[in-house]
């Protein structure tokens, strides 16, 4: 909690916690491309659906549909070659880094011209050149890997940071506590940004942790931390970017607890028994894109028209991306054995 | 310049000369600070190197295997320590989900220049913890290699070709030849290198190939010279060297010459690396074969404590020589 700073530049988080409104310092133009974004992603989303409901994908997928804020707003908080590694749950994340469409797309439908090459497929995408260091099928299996890029940019002293992206399950495994406790003792920067969504698959948080909130843990590993609304774009751009700063500057890891909400089910075969359509619905009714839509509105930056073509933009550039994907060649089966070793 | 070094200080050197070289190299690991490793391998390495490069760590090995390769992937080329091959298994889901396979997930375009430096194998009295030789495990994971070095000349060379390589390498390292007065050896000064994936001859012999690893090295080497000397038999013994990529015609070419081979490991025989050897042996050189490869190997339980149950369960030179004789039809 800052103090001494001019009213005006301060915002204050669902807690409470006041920090510096770097979101207020940004164009509009960049305020309009975190909303593209955030549309790119929801319909990505959807038409991964698609294809899962046609049978095009062969293995799973996890929709990231209504966590957008969160992944849009915590990687435009960050500079261009600082790093990232995400989710079994990772096509947000992944797009917001600025993945290619195309090959992104490709690759869920294990196409020669994916990420991978076709052999990793939606859990595994990475974009190693552009700090993207992957997707991660095992829940919390990116944390130890987060710590390690961001010692590597302490030891290059190349002023970059890390944002470690895993959900609430991640957080009951042992990497997860072994990890932040050297990221401390090291004064490491990286930023471990854990996704609230509720439920780790079926399992309620409620029923997996014995604290109230997740980012309570922070005591534990002396380090900051906070809760914020993780369907709030504005929030998680000013917090991300507030702690950003903090890293860059040397002062250590920080745990960040985005609350937020995944709309579909856990994966391809999830049938929902563990929640009720009423919760669903309500969370429906703070979707990250409206909300953000509406501050958009009421700073005079959006209308209503330009809003729905900033959607048929981005619909028509995943349609392009699907039809990319389909179009694409399988992989050759020689091809199996190839990159086991450098 | 050529001194004699025992195999801990072969292991040391290697690592101060390549560290010397890349300062993109660095050591994690628990207690390899002041106490300089839990055998002692790298004592001095703090004073030299400072703390930033030798990262003493927490009791964490699955942090330590996971920092290490993320930070490879991003750039530097970690040597982590795992201070008991035991302990690999806190680090399983590091090594085998992540470590191994960045590069294949990720169709080929990562990689991840590290190595697992550990102590493995029995005969110290640690029992079953501490003794285990975990090798069959880590060898059946694609994308990880395995190196088991028998002596010093190899240690080195085979450490500097490990860090070299941008793979992620286990290095099994065997405690009862650390300090082994026995196995010391001349070795260069120089920074030279003992190609992975390329076995070794130890000993010619034209009556019996033995293919071991690691200490196993030694034990049968000892055979081989009681036998030649007591019953005239020369064997063939064929250090394996590297698991993974394994050597599999260094063994055909002998068994062409010998007719036979006996496999000898430390880990229990369901199930080990031998396993392996024995069946690319027979698809590949079942022509050269005048009878079946055998196994000499760790008896099917945990290390055990007492030392009467541990000689009992690991191979002693006594059984290999046994091993070697029934294959014979010799006694």
């Amino acid at each position: 909690m800052k103090k001494g700073l001019k009213n005006k530049n301060i915002y204050k988080n669902i807690n409470g916690y006041e920090i510096e409104d770097g979101f207020n310092r940004l164009d509009s133009k960049k305020k309009l491309e975190m909303l593209e974004k955030m549309y790119q992603i929801r319909h990505f989303e959807n038409e991964t659906e698609q294809f899962i409901i046609r049978g095009m994908i062969h293995g799973t997928c996890h929709l990231y549909t209504g966590e957008e804020a969160t992944a849009v707003g915590a990687i435009f908080a960050l500079d261009s070659k600082d790093y990232i590694t995400s989710t079994h749950r990772g096509h947000g994340h992944c797009i917001a880094k600025g993945a290619d469409l195309n090959i992104m797309m490709a690759e869920l439908l294990g196409k020669s011209t994916g990420y991978c090459k076709g052999k990793g497929g939606s859990m595994h995408i990475a974009d190693v050149s552009s700090g993207n260091l992957g997707a991660n099928g095992i829940v919390g299996g990116s944390i130890g890997i987060a710590t390690g890029a961001a010692l590597t940019c302490k030891m290059k002293k190349n002023g970059k940071i890390t944002v470690c992206f895993f959900g609430d399950g991640a957080a009951n495994r042992g990497i997860f506590h072994s990890s932040i406790n050297m990221a401390s003792i090291w004064d490491l920067p990286v930023i471990y940004l854990c996704e609230n969504n509720i439920y780790g698959m079926s399992t309620p948080v409620k029923e997996a942790f014995n604290i109230e909130k997740i980012s309570d843990r922070k005591t534990a590993y002396g380090i900051d931390g906070l809760t914020i609304d993780g369907n709030n774009l504005v929030e998680v751009f000013n917090t991300v970017s507030h702690f950003a700063q903090r890293c860059r500057a040397g002062s250590g890891p920080v745990l960040i607890e985005s609350l937020t909400y995944r709309w579909k089910g856990h994966s391809k075969s999830d049938a929902q028994v563990y929640r009720k359509k009423e919760e669903i619905k309500e969370w429906m009714e703070k979707d990250p894109i409206k909300v953000y839509g509406q501050i958009l509105m009421e700073q005079g930056i959006l209308s209503e028209d330009e809003d729905r073509n900033l959607e048929r933009k981005a619909v028509s550039r995943i349609k392009k991306a699907a039809d990319f994907a389909r179009k694409s060649p399988f992989p050759d089966p020689s091809e199996v054995e190839d990159d086991v070793y450098a | 310049m050529i001194r004699e070094l025992t195999y801990l200080e072969a292991i040391r050197e290697a690592i101060q000369q390549k560290m010397r070289e890349d300062e993109n190299i660095y050591l994690i690991g628990e207690d390899i600070a002041e106490y300089g490793g839990a055998f002692g391998v790298t004592v001095g390495m703090l004073e030299e190197f400072g703390r930033e490069r030798v990262r003493n760590t927490p009791i964490s090995e699955a942090a330590i295997i996971g920092v290490a390769a993320g930070s490879a992937v991003t750039g530097m080329r970690p040597i982590a320590e795992i201070m008991f091959s035991d302990f690999i298994t806190i680090a399983m889901d590091q090594i085998a989900n992540q470590a191994a396979k960045i590069r294949y997930m990720f169709g080929g375009k990562a990689s991840v220049p590290m190595v697992i430096r550990t102590a493995g194998g029995g005969g110290t009295g640690a029992a079953a913890q501490h003794s285990q030789s975990l090798e069959a495990l880590v060898s059946h994971i694609p994308g990880l290699k395995v190196v088991m070095p028998s002596c010093p000349y190899d240690a080195k060379g085979l450490l500097i070709s490990s860090i070299k390589d941008n793979n992620p390498v286990i290095f099994i390292e065997h405690k009862l030849l650390y300090k082994n007065k026995k196995c010391i050896q001349d070795v260069p000064h120089r920074m030279y290198e003992v190609p992975l994936g390329k076995g070794d001859i130890k000993r010619e012999g034209s009556d019996i190939s033995v293919a071991a690893t690691s200490y196993m090295v030694q034990k049968s080497l000892e055979a081989a010279e009681k036998l030649s000397k007591e019953k005239g038999i020369e064997c063939e013994i064929i250090d394996i060297r590297t698991l993974r990529p394994l050597d599999i015609d260094i063994i055909l070419n002998s068994i062409k010459k010998t007719g036979r081979l006996l496999c000898v490991e430390e880990a229990p025989v369901f199930g080990g690396f031998m396993g392996e050897v024995s069946a690319q042996v027979s698809e590949k050189g079942f022509d050269w074969l005048d009878g079946p490869v055998t196994r000499v190997a760790g008896k099917n339980c945990p290390v055990p404590y007492s030392l009467v149950l541990e000689e009992e369960m690991i191979p002693s030179v006594q059984r290999i020589e046994r091993g070697i004789l029934n294959i014979l039809n010799k006694t």
